[in-house]
């Protein structure tokens, strides 16, 4: 059930003409973002480190935008109550929505890379080319999990975009998808610390520019473990909350 | 699974709290259900026939467990619709009428097979399953064409097979003819009554009285939240027994002419139905007083096109017991 709902959330997503045009876009804004970025701070060995940091916060974008606009769009086209009616656990239904947007942005780190080699010449030399590809899939794992997390809070708000749109940016910033986390002050640290978006993007740069790149991903993969098992039981409890305030359809 | 009754309804209510306002919220409540008790035996067609804003929604998503009922309580097939979930999701499928609730970008197909999984149809049954539904519902030749691309009549009869994919006990109909052309509503009725005939047992909304009569072996009119009244459709007729109707086509009528209708002695009740530049006004009279000259006298002025008179129908009984509440 899993990747069949997956499989078909991926294609139902990846045929709307929005998205497309946003996948089309977005990764080129980010790549060139990325570049100039680091080009002005006179960083140029460390551009292929910023296209990575700008993919990353492609995955970001569209997990936590794929999750809550999922789960949003499913409201106005009537289909949450019809899959929440299903006898499954909410987790089982939902899952796929999100590791579905975790995989439409796995396209976007994709792209974004092959953008920032076509027109800015980035080599794309990475330290471990071979655990790359796996920090990558752990990376996108892991968002997908942090996904389902926010999904119980989207599934309980009618208003669920006004969340997506506070928390795009400060987590970009607080990960430290593009800038160093030692840059920002001390007390951004712990909240860092807890977020798998820190450590699935701390697995890609040591994977890319070198370093230990094991225990991140470890880290990462535990996280994602954490949030799945919340997921599971926030889930549970959003939907019975859903059900006394009516939120699971639009009135 | 002892009982005779798929569905049993006691003292449901529910009410919608909401709030409104930022600097000075101001808390909202809205009961849209005011103690609601009925049952439904096993294999019946039930029709819940309302006024919009009447509670026949929400009814029914307290007993598909979509809602939780505010107070009272509700089994269907013998399990609590509140606590017992799951078994409840099991049993049931669950129909609404109009144009959302499918993926759109999708074809038939992939909806259907989406659909079969999350209500847990057998793999090795899915595929004859969804040929049989297709077949059934008249979309065989077109399931792997876009739901987008697809006819308000075309996704009823999807929203149909889906509803019927895990074969339920229990299936509710909310409004499930809106909007559809009176060829497709025929072919919907029909579907309708089959299934009810091999045993599943149907709870139907509908604003469509002659859906509703053809159909239901019984109704229930609800109206503000509760149930007005509830019997056979010829039991229902019963209510305008002793009456007697006039029917005239107008053009301008100002609502001081219908207020002042409402007053000539005998009449019962008054309605009045736009139709483009026409209006049709319902006058229903105890059927020992003729009424037909007061109202052509208190209407003079008015350009009027056709008049009748004739024995009540159910929608004319609907009318009066709605009216009443």
């Amino acid at each position: 059930m899993l990747l069949l709902g997956t499989l078909l959330h991926v294609k139902q997503i990846s045929r709307s003409p929005f998205e497309v045009a946003i996948a089309m876009v977005v990764p080129i804004v980010q790549a060139t973002l990325a570049v100039y970025l680091f080009r002005a701070g006179g960083e140029q060995h460390r551009l292929i480190e910023a296209a990575v940091g700008a993919g990353v916060m492609g995955v970001w974008s569209s997990v936590l935008f794929g999750s809550g606009g999922a789960i949003q769009n499913q409201r106005w086209q009537g289909t949450l109550e019809m899959i929440m009616l299903a006898p499954r656990r909410p987790v089982l239904v939902l899952l796929p929505i999100t590791v579905a947007t975790g995989l439409t942005g796995a396209y976007s780190l994709l792209a974004t890379l092959a953008w920032g080699r076509l027109l800015y010449g980035i080599r794309l030399d990475f330290a471990h080319p071979v655990v790359f590809p796996i920090a990558a899939v752990v990376c996108v794992v892991a968002l997908g999990m942090f996904g389902l997390l926010l999904a119980s809070t989207f599934v309980l708000m009618r208003n669920a975009n006004a969340l997506t749109n506070a928390l795009e940016y400060p987590i970009w910033l607080v990960s430290g998808m593009l800038v160093p986390i030692t840059v920002l002050p001390a007390w951004t640290g712990p909240i860092a610390d807890v977020l798998p978006t820190t450590w699935g993007a701390r697995a890609l740069r040591e994977a890319t520019t070198g370093g230990p790149v094991w225990p991140s991903v470890g880290i990462c993969l535990a996280i994602s473990l954490v949030c799945l098992i919340a997921g599971g039981f926030a889930l549970t409890y959003v939907e019975r909350r859903a059900r006394v305030a009516a939120t699971l359809a639009l009135a | 699974m002892g009982s005779e009754y798929a569905i049993e309804a006691d003292q449901l209510r529910r009410t919608y709290r909401g709030r409104t306002g930022w600097l000075r919220p101001r808390r909202t409540e809205v009961d849209a259900v005011r103690g609601v008790s009925f049952t439904v035996r096993r294999g019946e067609l039930f029709g819940l026939l309302g006024p919009n804003g009447a509670g026949k929604t929400t009814t029914i998503k307290m007993l598909n467990t979509l809602l939780i009922p505010t107070s009272g309580t509700a089994t269907v097939c013998g399990y609590d619709v509140e606590k017992q979930t799951r078994e409840v999701r099991r049993r049931i499928g669950y129909v609404f009428g109009g144009d959302r609730g499918l993926y759109e970008r999708l074809s038939a197909l992939d909806n259907l097979r989406y659909f079969a999984e999350l209500y847990g149809v057998a793999p090795r049954d899915q595929k004859r399953r969804i040929a049989e539904l297709l077949d059934l519902v008249g979309l065989t030749g077109r399931e792997r064409e876009r739901v987008e691309g697809y006819s308000r009549g075309m996704r009823q009869r999807l929203h149909i097979a889906r509803g019927l994919l895990h074969s339920p006990d229990v299936l509710f109909l909310d409004e499930p003819s809106i909007g559809v052309d009176p060829v497709a509503a025929r072919e919907l009725r029909r579907m309708v009554a089959d299934l009810a005939a091999n045993g599943t047992t149907v709870l139907l909304t509908t604003h469509y009285m002659v859906e509703a009569d053809e159909l239901c072996d019984r109704i229930a009119v609800i109206a503000d939240g509760q149930i007005q009244a509830l019997g056979t459709p010829a039991e229902l007729r019963h209510r305008a027994d002793g009456r007697r109707v006039v029917e005239v086509e107008a053009y301008g009528v100002p609502d001081t002419a219908v207020s002042a209708l409402r007053e000539l002695p005998g009449v019962r009740e008054t309605a009045i139905e736009e139709r483009g530049a026409l209006q049709l006004l319902t006058v229903q009279s105890d059927a020992h007083v003729d009424v037909q000259g007061d109202i052509l006298r208190e209407l003079t002025g008015i350009r009027l096109g056709r008049v009748s008179s004739r024995e009540p129908t159910l929608e004319d009984a609907y009318v009066a017991i709605v009216n009443a509440s």
